[in-house]
Parts: structure tokens; sequence; C-alpha cells
């Protein structure tokens, strides 16, 4: 066991499938040489050679292309588009083109391709390097989509993505690169160092898809959250005493709904916690299938507490952000209904 | 209003020289005679083609003769199993339109007229050499000798419909024959190929990429995307346009071809680019050999602008009397590339009339007795289409638990 950052075991996940097939290559903007903007790909390039881990031009719409290609051809590769508000001219391909070729040809061609993208804000990046575009993704049949919330998750998680043969969306919340923030920006800031989560076996391992996490036992509420959220809803819990179950869905779709209906169907009460905008993201997917197949077991109104829906601003960051204190008075709300 | 001295600005719309009514006139497309173009070294520069892109690249004469220096010397037998192809796809093309008529099918898509293209370049190419296709090069499918049977149960969406129902008409898929599964949506299969080409080379394989695109789609970002990638990694891949002058109803210009050949793209990234004629079995066959063989060598994408004319209505969904003259193709100054190859291998002494009929005649019947064939196993209108439970396969891989219980649900009504 080695102590990683989210970034190391992005990093390590890559090497492992870079040493294991032969058929993995990584490319993206400034991934090769450079090793990437957040350093995902560093030293990947002189360890396995220019023709595997390589500069891409300034076009997502040719990263993604190209990558459906190559995945034809009969190789695994591993994109990186440099932000996810980047990726909307990679989007037709990413729709059009990998989540529907399987299904098109009657499974003649297939796209085993990963699109790695950082996600969301915290790091004042305005609204053009902020956004969680998770639900433009889950809408999309065809695709699987999904998003660690710490090393060893990221680490397990991207190996059963690239080795998955379906095209995977690998969202990396870049607030928790380094460190569990728990959205007290205004506190110091805490790493990954000494988390028992960022404990991360040095090699290969998977982290099946399709599985949630319960990450925090509880009977009082069930809070359904992903990426950075997780540790949102953790501080809330912890300081509102609520003795909430946090559900951390790690793939968001094809997701584990058995582990979610088990937790509301024993707590009778769910919030839902996403970065994203509000209006038809995610969470409304949530709370639609908990009222599918939950409704005679809730006490309460399903509670959603995410991003306003507005761009995200860059100077007005923490009055957008879904911080521990908007989350908390949901739980709140959630127990005094 | 402004106070400015200069006149009023005017917004240009590129408009056809010819309208229903009026006299065809091609003389925007810049024909020069058979034989005249240069054949450049396979590793000249980008620049170094910039006359070629601009020219016509020529083999067969009015007469029909081979000249000048493109002449591929190809076999004669080649040419005859080339000529085959051709009448066999237009054959094909034929009796499927008539089955769209009848119903029988919801959709066709003919390549009537610009069959030379993708017939020719399957025979310069290896078998195992990969194709992104349009959906305009059944006759790539067609000499790459995939069963005419398999298309038209693809065509009915019958329950031997290869791809189970899923994609409309024409939208053809085999990778066994190295053929890419046809996307509905326009250009995206251009940068796919360069994907492919890319992975070849990463590979240290033999294997390169034909890639094919219209003169309409090379608007979209994903021509230019296809292009970028192509130059910087020097992919193998043989770029094609179809320029058959037509995108539904809009003619060339509204791509951008008033003010500069298609070939002419190629050159501003970096690509060795030539305009052909695309009618001209013989320039077809040659510069797709040309082309094949830089992309082997190492020496990257060839961009290839092939002049033609698509002769019949975009699909069956569009009337062309609606938009441009009815006997537009009868005055196409590059002709019907069926009747220009049957001139010149009659010229040289390897085909006659009555092998011609003769050939015709065979095929019309083989193209006959297919089609009963592949009616037997049902048409759209008859109802015989895959189970309607199938449709929930191959989304993914594995079926996950929210598609099982779609497809319980759609059971159960």
């Amino acid at each position: 066991m080695a102590t990683m950052t989210m970034i190391q075991a992005i990093r390590s996940a890559l090497g492992v499938m870079l040493e294991r097939d032969p058929n993995v290559v990584v490319f993206g903007q400034d991934v090769g040489y450079f090793g990437g903007v957040f350093r995902c790909t560093e030293g990947l390039q002189a360890k396995y050679g220019a023709s595997r881990v390589f500069d891409s031009p300034i076009a997502e719409g040719g990263i993604v292309g190209t990558a459906i290609g190559m995945g034809a051809y009969g190789l695994r590769p591993v994109a990186e588009i440099q932000f996810a508000d980047y990726m909307y001219p990679g989007y037709d391909q990413i729709v059009s083109g990998a989540a529907r070729l399987r299904y098109r040809s009657a499974g003649d061609f297939t796209a085993p391709i990963t699109i790695r993208m950082p996600c969301g804000g915290g790091i004042y990046g305005g609204q053009t390097h902020s956004q969680s575009p998770e639900a433009l993704f889950t809408h999309v049949c065809g695709l699987r989509t999904v998003m660690p919330s710490n090393p060893r998750d990221a680490k397990g998680l991207l190996i059963a993505s690239i080795e998955c043969d379906d095209p995977v969306i690998f969202l990396e919340p870049k607030r928790i690169y380094n460190g569990p923030f728990d959205g007290h920006h205004e506190r110091p800031l805490v790493s990954w160092s000494g988390h028992p989560l960022a404990e991360v076996p040095e090699g290969h391992y998977t982290v099946p898809l399709e599985s949630a996490a319960v990450v925090r036992a509880g009977s009082a509420l069930t809070v359904l959250a992903y990426g950075t959220m997780v540790w949102v809803a953790e501080a809330a819990v912890r300081e509102t005493g609520v003795d909430g179950e946090i559900i951390d869905l790690r793939s968001l779709w094809p997701l584990d709904l058995d582990t979610i209906v088990a937790s509301v169907k024993k707590t009778g009460r769910c919030v839902i916690v996403h970065e994203a905008t509000r209006s038809s993201g995610f969470g409304a997917e949530l709370a639609a299938l908990v009222q599918e197949h939950c409704f005679f077991h809730l006490e309460a109104p399903i509670d959603r507490v995410t991003g306003w829906d507005t761009p995200y601003p860059h100077a007005q960051e923490w009055a957008y952000f879904p911080g521990p204190d908007r989350v908390g008075k949901a739980l709140l709300r959630t127990m005094e209904a | 209003m402004s106070t400015s001295s200069y006149p009023p600005l005017k917004l240009h719309v590129p408009e056809p020289l010819a309208r229903p009514g009026q006299e065809p006139d091609f003389s925007y497309l810049r024909v020069g005679p058979a034989g005249v173009v240069r054949q450049p070294p396979i590793d000249s520069r980008p620049s170094q083609t910039a006359d070629i892109a601009d020219a016509l690249v020529r083999v067969l004469d009015d007469e029909g003769n081979a000249v000048g220096p493109w002449d591929p010397h190809a076999d004669p037998e080649l040419l005859r199993t080339g000529l085959r192809a051709m009448l066999k796809t237009r054959s094909f093309d034929a009796r499927m339109l008539t089955a769209q008529r009848q119903k029988k099918i919801s959709f066709y898509m003919q390549c009537l007229g610009e069959e030379a293209v993708g017939i020719g370049q399957a025979m310069a190419l290896e078998p195992d050499d990969m194709c992104f296709p349009t959906y305009r090069q059944q006759g790539f499918l067609i000499a790459r000798g995939y069963p005419l049977v398999d298309m038209m149960c693809q065509a009915f969406s019958n329950d031997r419909d290869p791809v189970l129902g899923r994609q409309m008409p024409v939208m053809y898929t085999s990778r066994q024959h190295g053929f890419f599964s046809v996307a509905g949506n326009l250009g995206v299969q251009y940068i796919q190929a360069v994907g492919w080409a890319m992975a070849s080379a990463i590979k240290g394989d033999t294997r390169i990429v034909s890639a094919w695109i219209g003169d309409g789609s090379t608007a979209e970002p994903d021509f230019h995307s296809a292009l970028t990638f192509a130059a910087v990694y020097r992919a193998p891949v043989i770029l094609n346009i179809v320029n058959n002058q037509w995108a539904i109803s809009s003619f060339q210009g509204f791509a951008g071809g008033e003010v500069a050949s298609f070939a002419a793209r190629g050159l501003g990234n970096g690509i060795v680019s030539l305009r052909v004629d695309g009618n001209d079995f013989l320039a077809v066959v040659s510069v797709s050999r040309w082309a094949a063989e830089r992309a082997r060598r190492g020496f990257g994408p060839t961009l290839i602008e092939w002049i033609t004319y698509r002769a019949g209505a975009h699909s069956t969904a569009d009337d062309p009397s609606k938009y441009r003259p009815a006997n537009d193709w009868a005055r196409f100054p590059l002709g019907d590339p069926v009747t220009r190859l049957q001139k010149h291998l009659t010229r040289i002494g390897a085909w006659s009339d009555e092998q011609h009929a003769r050939a015709q005649k065979e095929i019309e019947e083989e193209v006959v007795s297919t089609q009963k064939i592949a009616e037997s196993y049902g048409t759209l209108a008859s109802g015989h289409v895959h189970d309607a439970s199938t449709m929930f396969n191959d989304v993914f891989k594995d079926m996950p638990a929210h598609l099982r219980r779609q497809r319980e649900q759609l059971l159960e009504s």
C-alpha cells in the first residue's frame, strides 16, 4: 500500500493499464511530454513512449473521434478532455459515435474507450472550468458515467472503466484531487495524507462499475451523493448530528439501484446532493427512482441540494457551491417534515 | 441609419448557375483535357501539389483512350471486374429504389452516376484495408464481395437483417469486409477513420484507411479535425471527398465550392491534395493506388476530391426536379462512369457489346433472384422484423438492470 492523492491514484491506474495491456493508449491536450495540466499523466510518456502516451491538437471532437476509430481498430484508448467544460465540441462524437456504435452495428464494431475529464468547481475556475455536466451523459443510452470521490475508488474505477467494453465517461472532481474537501473553503486545506481512502494498492485491482458504496451507515435518512459532495455530505451529517446514511454512487449510470432502495426503505427519508445545476439534473432522475421504488416507505418529501440554475460564477463561487450549511439545512428540514 | 460614406453591405448567398426550367450550366467545373496533369513523386510536399489540387486529373479521353502519366496500365481483367461491379451496383440500386416505391422498404439512397469512386478505390486497395464510408459507398462494399442478399435483408429490415432492424436502409456494416458501420450523422466517420489509421500506425500494422465524406459535409467540424489530426500524426489514410455537386438541395457552393476547390482545403492543412475526375475509372484506380502507396510508405494522408455527379435524388425523400434542371446529368461534362469504362475496354479490345449485354443480363438475373431470396425472409411492410425485445440488446455489452426492467415492461404490455 502507498498513500496517494487522487492525481497519483489516476496516474497509477493509467500506468498499471499501460503496463498490462499493449492496446491501451493515453492521449489528449498536454498529456504527453508535459504530463497534463493536473499532472495525471506525468512521467507516462517517458516510460511508455510517445506512440502510446501523446499530446493532441486542441479539438475535443477530434480527440473523441480518433479515440472511437482506435477503439474500433482494437485499442483501448484513454482520452483526456482537459476540463469537462470543454467537452461540448466532442459531444456529438460521444453521443452519435461512441454511445451508439455497438447498437447500430449489432455488435460488429464497438468503442471500448474511456474519456477522462476533470469536473466541478471550488478552484475559482468560473463558468468555463467548474461545470459538472454528468446529466448530459447519464441521459445518453449506451454510455457509462463514473465519478469517484477518493483515491482508492479513483484507481479501481478507472481500471474497471478502461477494461470495460462500453464507452465510459470518467469524471474527476478536481477540487478533491489533492484532498477530501468538505466545502469549508475558509478552513485550511486538508490533504489526502493519512486518510484511509488514500491507502491505495500499487498494483492492479478494480472497483466494480454499477456498485455504490455506503460510506457512512445511519438510520435517520439517506443521503445520495457523488464526487466532492460525498465529503460535503459527511460534514453536514457531522455538524447537524443527523444520523444520515451516506451513499456514494460512484457509478452514476448505469447505477446500483438496489443499494439506494435498500437504504431509503430502511431510513424512510432521502436527500440528494449534487454540485451541478438543479433543473433536469441527475438528482431529478434519482428522486424519480426513489419515488418509484420507495414511495410507500417515505416519511418525508425527497429533498435536493444542488448548484443554482445559473452559470458557475467566479467571484460568487462559494454562494453557488452547495456547501455543508445548505446540505445541513436540508437534512434538518427533511427530519422535521 | 449609418452616416458612413461606404455603400451598404450586401450578403452573398450562393446560387447555382441553373435552376429548374433553365439549361444546365457546368461552366464552373473547370474541366481540362485528359492526360495533361503531371504525376508528382510520392514524397512530394503538400505545397508542391497545389497545381493538382486546382486541376483535374483525367486518364480517359473522349475516345476512350488511356492517356498521360496517370495511366495505371491496369490489367484488363481488373477493369472488367470493376465494370461488372458498377453494373451490379447500378442494378441493385434500381431494384431497391423500386422496392421503396412499392413500400417494401422505408427509404433508399442510390449512388447512380458515382459508382466509379467507391468501386475503383476498393479495387486499388488490399482487401484488409479499412473503409469508413458514407451512406453512398455501397459500391465499395459490393466490390469487396459482401453478399448482396445481406445488403437486401438490411434494406428490407427483415429477420435476416444483420443489424437487426436498428438502422435505416443502406446503413451497412461489415467488419469482416473492412467496412465500418455507416452513420446517419454526416461527417462523423471522417475523424474516426483517422483514429483507425493512427491505431494501425501505433501498432506497426501495414493496413491503411479509406475515408469518405461528401462535398456538403466538408463544412462539418469533424472534417476539419480529421485533416488536422491526419496531418499532425501523418496518419496512413486516404481522405476522399466525393464532390457530387449536390447536398440534398444545396449545391456545392454552400460548402464553399464557389471560391476554392475542395481539394484545396487539404493544402492549408499540410496534406498532399489532388482534384480528380471521379467518373474516370482508370483515374480512380490510378490516383487511389498512388495515395495508398504514399500511406504505406509513411508519407501520410492524401486528400482526393473526386468530381462526379449525383445523378439521382439525394434519397427517396426528395425530388430533384424541384431544385435543379431535369436534364442535368445528361449534360454533365464528365459523363457516365459505366459507359466511359465500357468504351475504353471496347476500344482496347477487352470487351464487346455482346459481352456487355450478356454481363448486364446475368447481373440483372442475379439481382432479381437474390431479391426473391431476401424477400422470402420478409420485408418491413410484411412485418417480418426482428423481435421487438431485441431492441434492448447491444446498448451495452451486458444488459444492465434498468434495461432488463424495461424489457420486462415491454413484454408485459
